[in-house]
Parts: C-alpha cells; sequence; structure tokens
C-alpha cells in the first residue's frame, strides 16, 4: 500500500516537472532552437537583407558552386579561411597566455599576504568592465599619436618610432591578442583559484617535511590535482575564444587582417545583405563549435572516468 | 633575513604590484582621460593634473546618451526577471526530481549557452522583423534571453542540488503542492543564489553588443555599448575620445561598484557555473 503510493507520488512529481520546465524549454525553442532551424535553412537560399521575406533555395550552392569553369562559394572564399585561421590563432595565443598568467595570479593569491583581499579585488575590475569600453579604453591608450603606450615605450627607448598598434597588420592581431587576456585572466585566475582552494594540505605538509622544492611540487603535485579544473577553464575559454566578435569589431573593426568567423559572418549578413550567404558562414562556424563541444563532452566523460580509478 | 629569503620576498612583492597595475591601470586611465579636454587630452602626464566636467556634459548633450542608458537598464532589468523566473522553476525540476531525459536535457541547456550569438542573427532578424519589434526594446529583451537564460537555468540547479533532501518531502508528506513547495520553501533558501545569477545575467545582459549593434537602427533605441562603440564627434576622422572615455567611465563605475560590493557571491556564482558543470 505504502509502496503504491510513493510510485503515485514520484509519478505526480514527475509530472508537475515538466510543467515547471515547459516556460523555460517554450523560450528556449523559440529564442534558440527556431532561430537556429532558421539561419541553418537560409545557409541553402539565395535570401537577401532588404527583402528577407523572398527568397528560393538553392542548394549548396553558398558553400560551393562551379560555374562557367570556375568555383564559387564559402570553401573557396580566401576570405573566409583567412577569417577561420585569424579565429584559431586567436584562440590558442590567447588561451595559452592566459591559462599561464591565470595560474601565476592563482598561486599569487592563493599565498598568505597582507592586502590579499585588495589584489583579489582588483583583479575583478578587468573582468567587470564592459567588452566595449575595454576595446575602447584599450583603443585609446593604443592610439599611434596620443596613446600613452607608445608615450612610456619611446621614453624607455624600447620603440625608436610611435606604432600603429591596432592599424598595422603586423601588431594589430597582438593588440587584440593583449586586451583579451586582459579581460578574461581573472576569469580564468578566479576558476583556478577556487580548484587550489580544495586541495588537500596533507601532501603539502609531506613535501614540505622532505625538502622538495617547491617548484617540483607545482609540476609534480599541485599540478596533476587541478588538472580537472583546469581543463574545464581552458575548454570554456577556448569556446568562448571561438566566437569572438565584439573585440575584434570595436578595436580593429571589419578590418582582413584580424577578422574573425563572427565578424566575417556578420559582414556577410549586415554590411553586405547577404543573408544566405552569410548564414552559411555562421552555420559552418556553428558546426565547428558543436563538433568541438561533441568532442569534449565525449572525451570529458572518458577522463572522468579515469579520474575515479 | 638570509639574502635568498630576500630577493625571494621582493619578487614575490613585485609581483603582487606588477599584476595590480596590469589590473588597474587602463581603468584609471581612462578616468584620467575622461576629466580632461581640448588639447589637455593629448597630455601623457600619468597623474590628474585637473577636473574638468566638459566630455561628461557633451556626452548627454550631443547624443541620446541619457535615454541609452534607460534602454540598457530596461533591456537588462526585464531580462533578468523573466530569466530568474524560468530559470527558478526549471531548475527545481531538473535540481531536485528524477525523470528520463534530465541528463538529456541538462547537457542540451548547457551546449545552448555555448554556442555562437551569430549563429541565430538571420534566424532571430526575421523573427523579431516578422513579430514587428524591429528597433526596439522588446526585441532586445527577446534576443538576449539566449545569453541569459540557459547560463541562469544552469547556475540554479547547481545552487538547487545543495540543499539538504529532507527539506520538501515532509512538505509533500502534508499534502503540499509542488508549486508551494516551491515559493514556500526553496524561494526563500534560494535568495542568495538569486543575487548571484541575477547579478551575473544582469552584467551579461548589460555587456550585450551584437544583437543590440544589429537589432536597432536608431540612436535613440541603442544600449549603451552600441552607443559607445559607435560614438562619433564633429568630423568623421577624429573619433572624440574625451566623450567616449567619458561615458565608459559612467556605464563601467556601477558595474565595477556592484562587483566589488558582491564579490564573493559572483566568484561563488562564477566557479558554480564553470567547475561543478
Amino acid at each position: 500500500m505504502q509502496a503504491a503510493n510513493a510510485t503515485e507520488l514520484t509519478r505526480a512529481r514527475v509530472r508537475s516537472a515538466w510543467m515547471f520546465l515547459l516556460p523555460m524549454i517554450v523560450v528556449l525553442a523559440l529564442v534558440a532552437g527556431w532561430p537556429l532551424v532558421r539561419t541553418i535553412y537560409f545557409a541553402f537560399t539565395d535570401a537577401n537583407l532588404s527583402d528577407i521575406g523572398s527568397y528560393s533555395f538553392i542548394g549548396f550552392a553558398n558553400f560551393l558552386e562551379y560555374y562557367e569553369g570556375e568555383w564559387f562559394g564559402l570553401l573557396v572564399d580566401t576570405d573566409w579561411w583567412r577569417a577561420v585561421w585569424n579565429t584559431l590563432w586567436f584562440t590558442v595565443i590567447s588561451v595559452s597566455i592566459e591559462t599561464v598568467l591565470g595560474l601565476v595570479v592563482a598561486l599569487t593569491l592563493n599565498a598568505h599576504f597582507p592586502g590579499r583581499g585588495v589584489l583579489r579585488a582588483a583583479i575583478l575590475i578587468p573582468w567587470a568592465i564592459p567588452t566595449i569600453v575595454s576595446a575602447k579604453m584599450w583603443g585609446w591608450m593604443l592610439h599611434d599619436q596620443f596613446g600613452i603606450l607608445n608615450d612610456i615605450l619611446l621614453s624607455l627607448g624600447l620603440i625608436a618610432k610611435p606604432v600603429a598598434w591596432t592599424a598595422s597588420p603586423d601588431t594589430a592581431m597582438w593588440a587584440v591578442i593583449m586586451v583579451d587576456v586582459w579581460k578574461t585572466t581573472p576569469f580564468m585566475a578566479l576558476l583556478i583559484l577556487a580548484a587550489l582552494q580544495i586541495l588537500p594540505s596533507d601532501c603539502y605538509e609531506a613535501a614540505k617535511v622532505d625538502g622538495i622544492h617547491p617548484v617540483r611540487v607545482f609540476f609534480r603535485v599541485t599540478l596533476p590535482l587541478i588538472r580537472p579544473a583546469l581543463m574545464v577553464a581552458i575548454i570554456f575559454r577556448a569556446l568562448d575564444a571561438l566566437r569572438i566578435f565584439d573585440l575584434i569589431y570595436v578595436l580593429t573593426s571589419n578590418s582582413r587582417d584580424t577578422m574573425s568567423m563572427s565578424v566575417y559572418a556578420r559582414q556577410q549578413l549586415v554590411d553586405f545583405q547577404e543573408v544566405g550567404y552569410g548564414s552559411a558562414a555562421a552555420t559552418a562556424l556553428f558546426l565547428i563549435i558543436a563538433v568541438l563541444i561533441a568532442l569534449t563532452l565525449t572525451f570529458g566523460k572518458v577522463r572522468l572516468g579515469e579520474d575515479v580509478r | 633575513m638570509n639574502p635568498r629569503r630576500f630577493v625571494a620576498r621582493l619578487a614575490f612583492w613585485l609581483l603582487i604590484v606588477a599584476i595590480a597595475v596590469f589590473s588597474i591601470f587602463p581603468f584609471y586611465y581612462a578616468i584620467l582621460s575622461s576629466f580632461r579636454s581640448g588639447s589637455a587630452l593629448f597630455s601623457p602626464a600619468l597623474l590628474p593634473d585637473r577636473v574638468d566636467f566638459a566630455n561628461y556634459v557633451s556626452v548627454f548633450v550631443e547624443q541620446p546618451f541619457g535615454r541609452n542608458i534607460l534602454n540598457s537598464i530596461g533591456v537588462a532589468v526585464t531580462v533578468v526577471g523573466f530569466s530568474l523566473f524560468l530559470g527558478l522553476t526549471a531548475a527545481y525540476a531538473l535540481g531536485r526530481v528524477r525523470f528520463k531525459g534530465r541528463g538529456v536535457l541538462l547537457f542540451t541547456i548547457l551546449g545552448v549557452s555555448m554556442f555562437p550569438q551569430v549563429a541565430v542573427l538571420s534566424g532571430m532578424f526575421e523573427l523579431i522583423r516578422a513579430l514587428g519589434i524591429y528597433n526596439s526594446m522588446p526585441g532586445l529583451i527577446l534576443a538576449n534571453l539566449i545569453l541569459t537564460l540557459p547560463f541562469t537555468v544552469w547556475v540554479l540547479t547547481t545552487f538547487m542540488r545543495e540543499l539538504p533532501k529532507e527539506l520538501e518531502e515532509a512538505a509533500y508528506v502534508d499534502g503540499a503542492s509542488p508549486w508551494t513547495v516551491v515559493t514556500r520553501i526553496f524561494l526563500p533558501l534560494m535568495w542568495p543564489a538569486m543575487v548571484t545569477t541575477g547579478l551575473l545575467a544582469f552584467i551579461a545582459a548589460w555587456n550585450e553588443f551584437l544583437f543590440a549593434l544589429t537589432f536597432t537602427l536608431s540612436a535613440e533605441q541603442r544600449t549603451v555599448p552600441v552607443a559607445i562603440a559607435l560614438l562619433s564627434g564633429a568630423s568623421q576622422f577624429e573619433l572624440p575620445w574625451g566623450n567616449i572615455m567619458a561615458a565608459s567611465v559612467i556605464v563601467t563605475v556601477p558595474v565595477v561598484v556592484l562587483v566589488l560590493v558582491f564579490q564573493r557571491r559572483i566568484v561563488a556564482g562564477l566557479t558554480a557555473g564553470a567547475v561543478k558543470g
């Protein structure tokens, strides 16, 4: 009798759970699911922004098309491949630097010293500043004529003449990476710090008693222990970096030297009004990120299993 | 103190100073520049030498910047309200009830929070046009939900899971409805988590740029990030850096104060969203 009551109660709870979920699912389907499906559909049409209602289905022509002895489409567009390369380069370099600096900042904050709370508050400032504002702030600091950075470097004798940081093809991407590192290292540091603070202290005491060098302790004990948390932080940051738009758009506008996949897709979609072609680029970016998420989830589970052992 | 120890101490403190300067200097320099107008703006002096509010005045006179701030507040507050309401009810279901398909649903939500905004741009544009809310606040509110909702559900679910299991059992035995359980038992306990998540969602909506740039047309409808990015001066060749810095300081100071006041909560929310995920 009691068992029957219990299952009835469970069933009622599951039913009410779905009722509670329904509004969220409907809204998510409306703002994420439907627009995504439409974008993928648009990728196979010749839709135009000026009249988005009238379009015709053109198959894979936005991706690749053979026409009068020449190949056309996204897959043979050098600007697109340039954007893919820029995005990958930006992601690998900036996430690597952020990981190393994030580790340094986290280890510093994990030590005991007067003013630790103040320093932790200070590193939150770059994180709190809107991306657009940080792009403008750095754009001003990196200004070729009046920028403070050129001024400091000139007076230190490190450069002979002012550098056009955001305009010159050699430095534009490095300027973007520098601002991104400034903005997101705090996030990395806080995630690593959270992992450091739950480490057991006994193995450190053992290492101290045995007189093992701190650097050795870091590579042999700390790093392996925080590896799962570090991997999660790196994956989060990398997925975020792959879709970068704001910073590049504001700091260097539509320059070919720094254009990311998101900037490219939006330029086609809005500036050139080519909704079909722009959607094809957006779909390609979506597929790249979806594959990476799927890989992460698969391999993440495998590693989780190892950790249990 | 032996010399080696002294050098190590010194290096450690230099590192701390370097981290602090690296974090604070750009914002400090923006504040400094915002108080300099005219030719004083081009002074390379690193210490405050004057306090001139000309930039702050002209940013409101030359642009509908007051209106832009109201737009941003309106959009962010509404989006946070919707996200918290939908997030709390969903988090109860996902965090407290076992049912088939829960794992798939959670992974879908996590996936949505990671996918690129530009992937929904043309579909969202069509939807907003069809609903007749292009170049208006409702359009931006709708679009912003894609940023805040998945993340709100995810973080609230992780918080909800940590509450002890006995909580709702007694209420159910007494015959309380699930709605009563959520509003009477969980809502009071979830306040700290709601404040944290709400703050993070507010910051996300306050900073959003791509949708606001694409789905608005007139200067009056812009949100703050778009207004700052598109701020232009008398001539199209010279950007009004003084005004840009003043506008930047105006919109950043409240957020920085908020973040510093709620420091601990925000760090807890960030790590709950990532580490436990």
